[in-house]
């Protein structure tokens, strides 16, 4: 119809719905835990303005949830219907966590139910913040099963191939490769961080409307100390996660690198250009420091992508999504360490109005970030869709009208997206922190 | 029993769960929105919310797991079904998608918005009927080969009667459950109005159901004779519905037992359906897929039996509390918790 090319526009289709996504997802994962945080820091305290926090979040939270619902099961269904060939493959070795996943989210679903519609039903409030733990361990398992194929497509394990057949095959094998460690954590981590960072620029943004001062001040110092805490815990998790793609998918980091020639000793090339003979112009090297992030030794060799038939390259474009998320990464860090070093000593000029809107920007900039590291990841594992054994060519559904499909994608995500924000906007302007305050007699959540 | 047999088995009761659970959500949407146009709204529509809010995402599960279930155990059913369902199942995607988040945009959002009450009726009976094409085009027919991939031919999916006869079963059986369930529970709240709007809507939708479901399997004679032949082999599951129904309708019709309704309304389209499934085998596809020739290897076969049973100690007691604390709360379910 428009692009009568399936495979093109199956990685478009995916790209759209994984992008689209992620947004709910990270919410999904990071959220609970903030609510749970926040619930308990009410209880503990004794403090309404908490436990409004907590009350508020949810409410909010079940909107992201059903879209993140249903687009979670877009995904699920256009695994097989994008990618049939892969799926049939990957059926084999990698269905395991898929199913696990399910049963994670049923478990998270349930509780959240019953979490939302019985805040007065208990006596012992203790209890109701119980109802929490599955739902924030269900979130994060569901991060983890799911990560977990992704890992077993960048370093497929846990089976044989002899003469082209699947032989061996080990479930559980497939599930713990060498990718795994890395990956899960990293996802987890950023989510929380980026969550923190959102609910601070939130809080921060409320602060300069001149909304209720002491709920968002509250809201804000604990969001900046928990967003620091997992900055710091995505920045370590990111190190590792250098040396296992030195290690395993070295031609990855080179090409997020654009380190071509295998060399000791090598720089970090942060941004610039290239040239029509692959030379960087305009960027940022830092001497050494790639070798540190690949080896931990600034004498190690790093291999290049003269390893590599010109067929296996990655799209060199990776080496901008993978700056951006390590920009945004030192950038949070930094802004969030000046904060609390800020608060500590009681230095005033982070109240003032340029700072606010540096946080409230961080909401913005984190989630450019989770975007920018997953595709980084993707796009960095092409032409692969399972590294090695199998391209995105080889994969790709072979059917007409993927275009159309596209097409019609992109109107629903349209309305979904616009749908969130206008709902999220009208369910707190409606009711403002002040007057829940007011009004606060208790009463089960409608 | 095989490995291949316990795996179409519990999917199959999966199926089962989603055309219940999804069928009573589905139906629901629909009066909801009928009831608007008649200006019922405020007999429903209480008795509506006070069951969905709770349950709606869980509804939603049933169907992921069978599809994910169904990519675990028989990994080629994913080339096959994947390859040519491309459009119908998108479509059913973005009509789940926007059923969904418009549930939730309107519960948690503008409470009371018409268009969003529309949409949501709407959706309940489009879904159902794209959903029932998956399995039309799996009687075999509508599927060629082409140079060894499978492709589906729209032409002859959207002439066949067949095809149409189980659209409209589809869209029946919907109501039907829905309105079997919902008698049930409006019975419950003690609200005498809701429950005999609801006692007509399943007078209304007994007959034309049976006339749908007979009409199938009269189509199917002319369209797969195998399968038509393997139905009439187990032609006493198909009776002991029929007779279900009979009492089920014969208990609705009295005023009486609207419990026991319920439970014997779910007997007959568990003997049906079951009936239709084992019908069915061995075939996924006709003619081209079996369960033998699309399973899985045995270790992930063990593996993926061994999580559904962990899972499934974890989740039936969650649910359990679900539907204590809701749907069996004498309280909550009468709006004296809200």
């Amino acid at each position: 119809m428009f692009i009568d090319d399936p495979v093109l526009m199956s990685r478009l289709l995916t790209l759209l719905t994984l992008s689209f996504h992620i947004f709910y997802a990270t919410v999904g994962v990071g959220l609970p835990l903030m609510i749970m945080l926040f619930h308990w820091l009410g209880i503990k305290k004794d403090d309404i303005h908490y436990i409004l926090m907590a009350r508020r979040l949810a409410k909010g939270f079940v909107v992201t949830v059903a879209v993140g619902v249903v687009t979670g099961t877009a995904i699920g269904l256009q695994l097989a219907l994008l990618w049939p060939n892969f799926m049939q493959l990957a059926g084999h070795i990698i269905a395991l966590p898929l199913f696990m996943e399910v049963f994670a989210f049923f478990f998270e679903a349930i509780f959240l139910g019953i979490y939302l519609y019985t805040w007065d039903r208990f006596d012992n409030q203790k209890k109701h913040l119980l109802l929490l733990v599955p739902v924030a361990i269900g979130g994060a398992m569901s991060a983890f099963f799911i990560t977990v194929v992704n890992s077993f497509m960048n370093a497929p394990g846990g089976f044989e191939m002899i003469n082209g057949e699947l032989a061996n095959v080990n479930p559980l094998l497939a599930m713990f490769t060498v990718a795994m460690p890395t990956k899960v954590t990293h996802v987890l981590a950023t989510a929380y961080m980026t969550i923190a960072f959102t609910l601070a620029a939130i809080a921060a943004f409320r602060l300069m409307k001149g909304s209720h001062k002491a709920y968002y001040k509250k809201s804000l110092n604990v969001m900046m100390k928990v967003g620091f805490v997992f900055a710091i815990a995505a920045a370590i998790i990111g190190d590792f996660s250098g040396k296992y793609l030195a290690e395993h998918q070295p031609e990855k980091l080179a090409a997020a690198e654009w380190h071509f020639e295998t060399e000791e000793q090598a720089p970090l090339i942060l941004w610039g250009i290239l040239d029509e003979n692959n030379e960087v112009k305009y960027g940022i090297e830092i001497p050494f420091a790639l070798s540190i992030l690949a080896h931990s030794d600034p004498n190690a060799e790093v291999i290049g992508l003269d390893q590599f038939p010109e067929e296996h390259h990655p799209p060199l474009i990776i080496h901008y999504f993978f700056d951006t998320m390590i920009t945004v990464g030192m950038f949070m860090l930094a802004l969030s360490f000046v904060f609390l070093v800020a608060r500590w000593r009681n230095w005033t000029f982070v109240d003032k109005k340029w700072y606010r809107w540096l946080i409230v920007m961080g909401a913005p900039l984190s989630f450019l970030g989770i975007q920018a590291g997953w595709w980084m990841s993707e796009v960095g594992r092409q032409p692969w869709i399972l590294r090695g054994i199998m391209t995105v060519d080889e994969g790709a559904t072979t059917a007409s009208h993927v275009d159309l499909v596209f097409f019609f994608f992109v109107l629903l995500y349209l309305i979904l997206g616009v749908g969130t924000i206008v709902v999220l906007r009208k369910m707190f302007k409606d009711k403002p922190v002040e007057k829940e305050l007011e009004s606060y007699a208790g009463g089960d959540e409608q | 029993m095989s490995l291949e047999i316990i795996g179409i088995t519990v999917l199959w009761l999966f199926l089962f769960f989603y055309i219940i659970v999804g069928s009573i959500d589905f139906g629901a949407g629909v009066f909801n929105a009928h009831s608007i146009i008649n200006g019922k709204q405020h007999i429903l529509s209480k008795v509506i919310q006070r069951y969905l809010s709770p349950v709606w995402e869980v509804t939603n599960v049933f169907f992921v797991f069978f599809f994910v279930g169904i990519i675990g155990f028989f990994p080629d059913s994913a080339f096959y079904f994947g390859s040519i369902l491309l459009v119908p199942a998108s479509i059913s995607i973005i009509l789940l998608a926007l059923r969904g988040s418009y549930y939730a945009f309107e519960s948690y959002g503008s409470k009371g918005h018409r268009g969003y009450a529309f949409m949501y009726g709407a959706t309940g009976i489009l879904i159902p009927a794209s959903l029932s094409v998956v399995l039309t085009i799996s009687e075999g027919g509508f599927v060629y080969l082409d140079d060894g991939q499978p492709v589906l031919s729209y032409e002859l999916l959207f002439m066949s009667p067949l095809t149409w006869a189980i659209v409209v079963l589809s869209i029946v059986a919907v109501l039907y459950i829905s309105s079997v369930f919902l008698t049930w529970y409006a019975s419950k709240t003690e609200d005498q109005e809701a429950t005999g709007i609801m006692r007509k809507y399943v007078l209304i939708w007994a007959v034309p159901l049976i006339v749908a479901a007979g009409g199938i399997i009269f189509e199917l004679q002319n369209h797969n004779s195998v399968h038509f032949d393997s139905i009439l082999n187990l032609w006493w599951m198909f009776a002991i519905s029929f007779v279900l129904w009979a009492i089920t309708l014969w208990l609705i019709w009295n005023r009486r037992k609207y419990g026991l309704a319920v439970w014997l309304m779910i007997g007959q389209f568990a003997f049906a359906f079951f009936g239709y499934g084992i019908s069915h085998y061995p075939y996924l596809l006709y003619p081209y897929l079996t369960i033998y020739d699309g399973f899985t290897n045995e270790a992930m076969a063990i593996s993926l039996i061994v999580v559904f049973i962990l899972g499934m100690m974890l989740l039936l007691p969650s649910l359990y509390l679900l539907l204590r604390l809701f749907l069996f709360d004498p309280k909550y379910v009468k709006g004296k918790r809200e």
